[in-house]
């Protein structure tokens, strides 16, 4: 009995397999040379045809052998494209009962990293051990088996990001927490959570490096690595509290915003902050951003007003196709088009500056009519404040500037304190970083401060240079 | 349905990116007919990928969600996916390169670790995509654009090196046996825990070129006379076994040890 078997020679790759691994010789080349410019191949003996179905399994899909009746494949085709997505439209703003009881604790910051995580609907964590952010992972692996939430520890930072980007595209809110080399181990995944617009939390306790460096010892030498480390550069949101209270609070903050944006948002803390412990004030109830999903829109940007797309889940129905190629709005990629580069690296750093003054939140000391500001971050930021306080008692016009959102970076403020300050002081605790971001911004005397020994900076240091300019 | 009309409702496009002769479209259709033969949707199935050629399959053709991550990051993925999701059923579909080299590390502590997801190796024995560099498996003295002298490293063996960190079901099946291939498949996609599948595949391209085999056809000769059943193997005399290897479902390293000569 003859099969009906044809070949669709658009499909046809010229390989042929057909011709050399049918057991029975069914096909044979013609003379006829093709578009492509390898001679046609013929079914020449149908009636030798078993069906077996090597020749389609080794074809590129240019054989069809013994296909269904056209009506009845066009019916399963058309069943196909009326299947939608399963998801409901869901997320935004809502308000959930703490997991705490409201009230005052005594916490360290690690401690309060993952209280804040699961106040803020964390239900993911995986990491791997690395001083000084080991309570983080102790701490996740205790509370999530209490929880219901996952934990796992992974085999390294590399597969920790990894791990956080696929829980994020299940739908679960996750984070990782690492410290100075395993946050440069992490910088390949973070990259990718750019492009592929996932969201997720880490914190990176800031150790002195280079290198191993000193393990326990504070630092924040990371402040330029968290916003430019990974290749492509583009916008990144980065936090960085000065108290156990802030880092509670940030916390809960860096979820909200990596919900909001899609976007990787990098959390600082350092070697001191991890483990200093202070009160904290829980209150009973939190606010919290959920991604949004509407069903059938573009998993991806750009939109046309650089709003953050909707953000389906695997298992949704919607077949998301996730990459950190380059890619349209479907997710399809395109790697060669330098209009579609450019339009999405735009928008990626565009859906963050856009928000850019609702994400200026700085805590600010004196500044009306302070000639010398102090521009500090995270830990050394609560050093400058005692240090401008007591300046300010020995009558120096001096102020203080400390961006808890250190990035995106508040330009336009650090603009406006021109009017009066003519000389800005920025001590590190590093070889000197955000001097040179602070310097980009203002026409005047910046001051670079630095310490890097993996000490927290004396406060007392910090006035004795605001009275005595000596450092 | 036959392969052309599977394809037609599973990929997202008719004509791929691969080379005439590539094995991934073999296995690709192998996969197709696994899935239609469980009774089961392309969509049923969630997917990850690293990069390079193999990684095409899943994140440029197959019609279903899948996060396309970094050079060998595909595992770490599949794994965040089923442990935040079980209902999820996770695929990672990579190459020798991608999970035995850069991925090499995220391998060996997933059979630990023991997740199920079922991983499918396309190990074509070289860096296709670019350029046709040495990699992981590549056999002692072969010809590559880092090795044009002779690899002089000795390669992995995939389905030993699973075994050997305590995997559970390891098999190989090369593309020159497709029909064998779909059982493969088939058992991966069911069984329980994590599951690594070695597909043994032809790139005449960048392989074969360099090796004296540019024909597909010829390759899968090679293929067959290389890789033994377990009947085979079991079968043939010990001095006669040379360099030939074998293939199957194996679930203790004992057993495939067992089916190989003893080393000297």
């Amino acid at each position: 009995m003859p099969r009906r078997i044809s070949i669709n020679h658009d499909l046809c790759r010229g390989c042929n397999l057909c011709l050399e691994m049918c057991p029975k010789q069914v096909f044979q080349e013609s003379s006829e040379i093709g578009a492509a410019g390898f001679r046609l191949k013929q079914v020449a003996l149908p009636d030798e045809c078993t069906a077996c179905g090597l020749c389609e399994l080794y074809c590129a899909g240019a054989i069809s052998l013994e296909p269904l009746p056209p009506e009845e494949f066009a019916d399963i085709m058309a069943q196909e494209e009326r299947r939608t997505s399963t998801g409901q439209r869901r997320g935004g703003w809502k308000e959930v009962d703490s997991l705490l009881e409201p009230g005052r604790y005594f916490m360290a910051g690690n401690e309060a990293i993952v209280e804040a995580a699961l106040a803020a609907g964390c239900e993911f964590f995986a990491g791997y051990p690395i001083t000084p952010a080991n309570e983080i992972l102790e701490g996740m692996s205790r509370r999530m088996g209490e929880t219901g939430g996952r934990f796992i520890q992974a085999e390294d930072e590399i597969a920790s990001v990894y791990m956080i980007l696929g829980a994020s595209w299940a739908g679960l809110k996750a984070f990782t927490a690492t410290s100075g080399p395993g946050f440069a181990l992490m910088q390949e995944g973070l990259s990718l959570a750019d492009m592929a617009e996932i969201p997720c939390v880490i914190v990176n306790v800031q150790r002195a490096g280079p290198s191993t460096g000193q393990a326990t010892r504070p630092a924040a030498m990371d402040m330029r690595e968290a916003r430019y480390g990974s290749h492509g550069g583009v916008q990144r949101i980065v936090l960085y509290p000065d108290s156990v209270q802030e880092v509670f609070d940030m916390t809960i903050e860096a979820f909200n915003l990596a919900e909001r944006f899609r976007t990787p948002v990098i959390l600082l803390s350092d070697g001191y902050l991890s483990h200093l412990a202070e009160k904290v004030a829980v209150s009973g109830c939190v606010k919290v951003f959920d991604r949004i999903y509407v069903p059938g829109r573009p998993a991806f940007g750009p939109t046309s007003d650089s709003s953050v797309p909707s953000m389906p889940r695997f298992g949704d129905g919607e077949n998301v196709v996730a990459t950190g190629s380059t890619h349209d709005v479907s997710g399809k990629r395109s790697t060669t088009n330098p209009t579609v580069q450019e339009n999405l690296v735009f928008y990626l750093n565009r859906k963050i500056l856009e928000h850019r003054e609702e994400l200026v939140d700085c805590e600010e000391l004196f500044l009306d009519d302070a000639e010398t500001a102090v521009v500090a971050f995270g830990t050394v930021g609560r050093s400058a404040k005692w240090a401008v306080k007591e300046a300010r008692k020995l009558g120096r016009r001096v102020g203080l500037l400390r961006p808890r959102i250190v990035y995106p970076f508040p330009s336009q403020r650090i603009k406006e304190l021109c009017r009066t300050v003519n000389q800005f002081v920025v001590p590190e605790m590093s070889q000197g970083q955000m001097v040179h971001v602070v310097s980009e911004k203002v026409a005047r005397d910046v001051v670079s401060l630095p310490q890097p020994n993996g000490q927290i900076i004396d406060p007392r240091r910090i006035l004795k240079y605001l009275v005595e300019g000596v450092w | 349905m036959n392969i052309q009309e599977l394809r037609k409702l599973s990929l997202r496009e008719q004509r791929t990116t691969f080379c005439p002769g590539c094995g991934f479209e073999t296995f690709i259709n192998c996969f197709l007919r696994a899935v239609d033969d469980l009774g089961r949707r392309m969509d049923d199935y969630t997917f990850t990928e690293g990069i390079g050629c193999s990684a095409w399959i899943s994140n440029n053709y197959f019609k279903a969600d899948n996060f396309h991550t970094a050079h060998g990051r595909a595992i770490p993925a599949a794994i965040g996916l089923k442990a935040a999701n079980p209902q999820l059923d996770v695929i990672t579909i990579g190459g020798d390169g991608d999970l035995a080299s850069i991925g090499g590390n995220h391998l060996i502590h997933a059979v630990r670790k023991n997740t199920p997801i079922a991983v499918f190796c396309l190990n074509n024995f070289i860096y296709g995509m670019t350029g046709g560099q040495v990699g992981p498996t590549t056999p002692l003295e072969s010809i590559t654009s880092t090795t044009v002298g002779g690899n002089t490293e000795k390669p992995f063996d995939l389905v030993k090196l699973v075994l050997g960190v305590g995997g559970e079901h390891a098999s190989r099946y090369p593309t020159a046996y497709p029909h064998l291939l779909v059982k493969g498949i088939k058992r991966a996609l069911v069984a329980d825990g994590f599951r690594f599948m070695e597909v043994v595949s032809q790139c005449p391209r960048q392989y074969g070129t360099r090796n004296q085999a540019s024909a597909a056809a010829s390759m899968l000769a090679q293929q067959k006379a290389v890789y033994l059943s377990r009947e085979k193997a079991r079968n043939i005399d010990r001095g006669e076994f040379g360099d030939r290897s074998v293939f199957g479902d194996f679930d203790n390293l004992k057993e495939y040890l067992d089916l190989l000569p003893t080393e000297e």
